[in-house]
């Protein structure tokens, strides 16, 4: 007597189970709110990242083509995995004396895990993040970059008045 | 060796059915091989084998800073990166005694709580996918958005946000940081039923769950099983209660304890430690001070003082321990990590005993365990 009891309790109760899940299965198939899914590529256009998203690392340039490194190599010191390599060169400044100057920003994005210390320790501001996120390339050195642009220069310090 | 001793050691025969789960086998999340020995479906007996990505994270700390080491933390267990950086951090800041900001305290804090929540939401997704429930992954991949939103606000990355350095934090949090986490938890407090009568109610699962896998609370000590793997045998292993850190002496939650040790005690562990989370999130966030900074006055080299430091936390999936030894350098000259999945994935195999093959996923997914936390 109790088996059969048992049995029959037990069909109710999984049947109750499955029908309070699909309940919840159901009530988002017929009005499901907010819709979460993004329509990636297609929203390309209207897709705006994070301000701080961490995409790669990129040296602003203004206008006038330059940027604010003065190469001095602190950024490739910090970085645990060597994505970075300075390569620096001599030019003469306006008194005619040869100073230190950067010739190649190299870094290396199939290297770099986004542990933003290189910004971090910039004394110049000279890095900061982009929020470009589409890396796929078929080649790898493709990832390699020089970040200063060719024939920039190092912007002057503005005279605090 | 006598003859008894030797048939001990070799506990596979002839006859046996050897068949190989895994490296790539979906249910063990990552790549692990386990190596199951079967006597038509039961399961005679486990080995699993590990170190497919092993990438000698111990001895690469050697040759980093204590600042560049944190990131190499974050790749262990990257569900709670966030919980692991902050071992190492704290580590290192009582060995040289500095005082941290109330501030960071706190939003150290919250972060775990959100890092903790984003981590039992994904294993609640793939708990439930494990074991043929597909639409609990969609779910749970739904509201784990939402907390992974703060992070990217925040810290410009959704898992790995190298955020926390020796000293506090590597930039202040978003201005909309509170305001956001305030909606999640009164998001995800909407939500909470739907888990229930999704999975927690289900009576395929109950079959499913029930009674596989007990681990009884002497077991679970003996192979140092921590986390919601141990609360779930009534091993009372909270590092946040046993030995609190940062803020959790200030705020009232529960330790989360259920006694059966079967995988249903294991899940309802972790489903009851989301809804805690939410109780100290909501505690902290109204506390939260709005001024003091978001790091310690620091040295630009840290030079540990020579000796020996270990600190403990409370990760998604246990007890994670950093253990450093110092020659008063500016590099570790041994660092330890203990990692919770390392000694929980060990008693799989005597769980898994006796049991059918279907049981031995079931077993897994309820374990939570993450595999480079064991390859390291
Ligand atoms: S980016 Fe900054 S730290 Fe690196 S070389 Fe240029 S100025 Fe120095
Ligand atoms: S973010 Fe980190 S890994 Fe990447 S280049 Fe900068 S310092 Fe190196």
């Amino acid at each position: 007597m109790n088996s059969v009891v048992r049995y029959f309790t037990d069909i109710y109760k999984g049947v109750t189970s499955l029908w309070t899940g699909m309940k919840v299965t159901g009530k988002y198939f017929i009005s499901p709110g907010e819709i979460v899914t993004e329509q990636y590529p297609e929203n390309r256009a209207t897709l705006k990242m994070e301000d701080r998203f961490k995409g790669e690392v990129i040296m602003p340039h203004d206008e006038n083509n330059q940027h604010k490194c003065t190469g001095c190599g602190i950024c490739e010191v910090n970085c645990p995995n060597g994505s970075i390599e300075i390569i620096t060169k001599k030019v003469p400044n306006e008194q005619g004396k040869m100073v230190r100057a950067i010739d190649k920003h190299i870094y290396h994005l199939s290297m770099c895990t986004f542990c933003e210390l290189c910004i971090k320790t910039c004394p110049f501001d000279a890095i900061t993040w982009g929020q470009d996120f589409e890396h796929a390339v078929f080649d790898r050195t493709r990832l390699t970059r020089v970040l200063n642009r060719p024939g920039s220069s190092l912007k002057k310090k503005e005279v605090k008045s | 060796m006598n003859e008894e001793a030797v048939k001990k050691v070799i506990l596979k025969e002839d006859e046996d059915y050897i068949i190989n789960m895994g490296p790539q086998h979906p249910s063990t999340h990552g790549v692990l091989r386990l190596e199951v020995c079967l006597n038509g479906e039961t399961v005679k007996h486990m080995t699993p084998h590990i170190g497919y990505i092993h990438r000698g994270m111990e001895k690469m700390a050697e040759f980093n800073t204590y600042k560049q080491l944190i990131h190499l933390t974050d790749r262990m267990d990257y569900l709670s990166a966030h919980i692991n950086n902050e071992a190492v951090c704290l580590a290192v800041e009582n060995a040289l005694e500095v005082e941290v900001p109330e501030r960071v305290q706190y939003i150290r804090a919250i972060l775990d709580e959100l890092s903790r929540v984003a981590s039992h939401h994904l294993w609640w997704s793939a708990f439930g996918m494990d074991l043929g429930a597909l639409t609990t992954f969609f779910y749970g991949m739904r509201d784990r958005e939402k907390v992974l939103a703060i992070f990217e606000e925040s810290f410009g990355s959704r898992l790995l946000h190298s955020f926390n350095t020796p000293g506090g934090l590597m930039h202040d949090v978003h201005p909309n940081f509170r305001k956001h986490t305030r909606e999640f938890v009164k998001y995800f407090r909407k939500k909470l039923p739907d888990y229930k009568n999704l999975l927690t109610d289900n009576i395929i699962f109950h079959n499913r769950t029930k009674g596989i896998g007990v681990m009884d609370k002497e077991m679970a000590i003996n192979y140092g099983i921590t986390g919601p793997s141990g609360r779930g045998s009534g091993f009372s292993c909270d590092v946040r209660k046993v030995a609190p850190y940062g803020v959790y002496d200030k705020v009232v939650f529960r330790e989360i304890l259920y006694p059966e040790g079967d995988s249903f005690a294991r899940y309802k562990v972790r489903v009851d430690e989301m809804q805690e989370s939410l109780n100290i999130l909501e505690q902290l966030v109204d506390d939260m001070p709005e001024e003091g900074g978001y790091t310690a006055k620091m040295k630009p080299v840290i030079k540990l003082p020579e000796g020996e430091y270990f600190q403990r936390v409370e990760a998604a999936r246990g007890e994670f321990g950093v253990f450093i030894v110092s020659k008063g350098e500016k590099y570790p000259y041994r660092i330890k990590f203990r990692s919770p999945s390392f000694s929980n994935l060990f008693v799989l195999g005597p769980l898994a005993k006796g049991g059918i093959i279907a049981d031995l996923v079931a077993i897994c997914g309820s374990l939570d365990l993450v595999i480079p936390d064991i390859d390291r």
